[in-house]
């Protein structure tokens, strides 16, 4: 599983989730598996943090450099 | 004409033209009227005839001029013409060269705006089914607008208010103008071709007139963004203001700030949403677990109940009730029968002679017989009474019948 859960991107992992909060609503499934959707659950509410702080800032521009490459610079945009 | 010899036709109609060159009104006319047998021809000139209910003439519009259209020329349409009348030598007839054409009624703009529209909207441009879905969270979020000027401002304003930590790489481009429209294409283009890791774009630009809101009208950028594979939204001068690219886009937004809104999740909302699913699952957990309790305690509880101890005992106890109703049914029986016997123990009792006599009766013998009436007695007849502590023996002097004594009578 903690391989599947690599390849999820956040959107993913959130509506995976969701997925498994409504499962486990749910009377009939047994302990096993409750056992098993907690555990994925847990993972993936950490998971999803992460993926949340691990953003990093980032405010750039596109310019065109004297050889006429494209290049990106930190944009700061002009005061009103 | 003023010769008598015969001219050419080429001469004649040379001099004709010359009258139409030479009459000032002819030479800048303005003229209303409908279009019909319009063709534009491969040569880039476009012919058709303006015509009203009663009257038509020929027209035409060379390439020249045509290229500056706004909007397309079709049959049907009313429209103003500016240019002059002439003839046309060869054919000997005279038409009306167009320099510019607007159509009667509505803007030029306006109409070239609801032409393409119509155009794109049936090439599916604007269908719902080709309409990307946004990502929750944007890894990055390209931008094409101006670099200078208040929408990019905004833009990173309410961004970094929703979500600090963002990242925006701005394509700056050009929002009106001549190749604004090439511009705002070529920054879409590059994100998508480029490998900057952008997963959704917002085009925009202020507000402002129509004229100046119209790169975003141009097909050129509808085509960018219908080709797009990033989804991307459209947020084109104000609330009001409704461009090609809005409706091409995947999502319109009503201002620069709003596509923001739209395109940047808040922190905090998300965060609260990962607590709320964690806090579900662990509750849910509890119940599942409390749940499967309950069911174990039950099932123990029936299996108990099923158990071939609890048959014993339950026949024990059936057995018990039977014993218990037997000995309650005896000790009923011995009581009654011990109160019977009591009775009759009584009844003897009291017919006890001594006790009898321990009332103060006596009883009287005559050789050892009870003597029951006087019959069996007579004079001088020897008796023995006995009282309750002994007796004594007595001469009978007399016998008188009758009753004496109320004892006797219950006896």
């Amino acid at each position: 599983m903690p391989g599947r859960k690599k390849e999820l991107n956040f959107e993913e992992a959130m509506n995976r989730l969701k997925e498994i909060s409504e499962q486990m609503e749910n009377n009939d499934i047994g302990l096993e598996e409750s056992m098993q959707l907690f555990k994925e659950g847990m993972e993936l509410s950490k998971y999803c943090n992460q993926k949340l702080d691990e953003a990093e800032r980032k405010i750039n521009v596109l310019t065109k450099g004297a050889d006429d490459k494209v290049k990106e610079e930190k944009f700061i945009p002009e005061e009103e | 004409m003023m010769y008598d010899k015969p001219i050419t036709v080429s001469q004649l109609n040379a001099y004709i033209k010359n009258l139409f060159l030479c009459d000032d009104l002819l030479q800048n006319v303005m003229v209303r009227g409908e279009v019909s047998n319009f063709i534009h021809h491969s040569s880039g000139h476009m012919y058709f005839t303006l015509k009203d209910k009663d009257s038509k003439i020929r027209c035409v519009m060379f390439r020249s001029n045509n290229r500056y259209l706004k909007f397309n020329i079709e049959n049907g349409m009313n429209v103003i013409i500016s240019g002059n009348v002439s003839s046309y030598e060869r054919d000997g007839q005279y038409q009306l060269y167009c320099n510019s054409i607007e159509p009667d009624g509505v803007g030029s703009l306006y109409l070239k705006f609801e032409q393409l529209k119509e155009k794109l909207s049936a090439q599916g441009y604007f269908d719902k089914e080709h309409k990307k879905k946004l990502p929750l969270l944007p890894k990055r979020i390209g931008v094409v607008t101006s670099p200078t000027g208040a929408v990019i401002r905004d833009i990173i304003n309410v961004s970094t208010r929703r979500f600090y930590n963002i990242n925006i790489i701005l394509y700056p481009s050009k929002v009106q103008g001549e190749d604004a429209a090439k511009s705002i294409a070529e920054g879409i283009n590059y994100f998508n071709n480029a490998d900057l890791g952008v997963d959704v774009i917002i085009v925009g630009r202020g507000g402002g007139s129509i004229e100046e809101l119209w790169p975003f009208n141009e097909e050129i950028v509808a085509d960018a963004v219908y080709e797009s594979k990033i989804p991307i939204v459209s947020a084109v001068g104000h609330e009001t203001d409704f461009t090609i690219c809005d409706f091409t886009a995947d999502v319109r937004a009503s201002t620069p700030s709003q596509a923001a809104e739209i395109v940047v999740p808040v922190y905090e909302d998300l965060k609260e949403k990962i607590y709320d699913y964690k806090i579900s699952i662990i509750n849910n957990l509890q119940n599942n677990i409390d749940n499967i309790k309950k069911l174990l305690m039950h099932l123990e509880k029936t299996i108990e109940l099923l158990s071939p101890q609890n048959k014993i005992r339950e026949y024990i106890q059936y057995i018990d009730n039977i014993d218990n109703k037997i000995i309650y049914l005896n000790k009923n029986k011995i009581k009654s029968y011990r109160n019977e016997l009591m009775n009759y123990i009584n009844k003897i009792d009291n017919a006890n002679p001594a006790k009898i006599l321990s009332r103060g009766y006596s009883a009287v013998y005559k050789d050892e017989d009870i003597i029951h009436s006087i019959h069996d007695l007579s004079k001088d007849d020897k008796v023995n009474v006995l009282l309750k502590d002994g007796s004594f023996n007595c001469l009978i002097l007399d016998v008188m019948e009758g009753r004496v004594c109320q004892e006797e009578k219950r006896n």
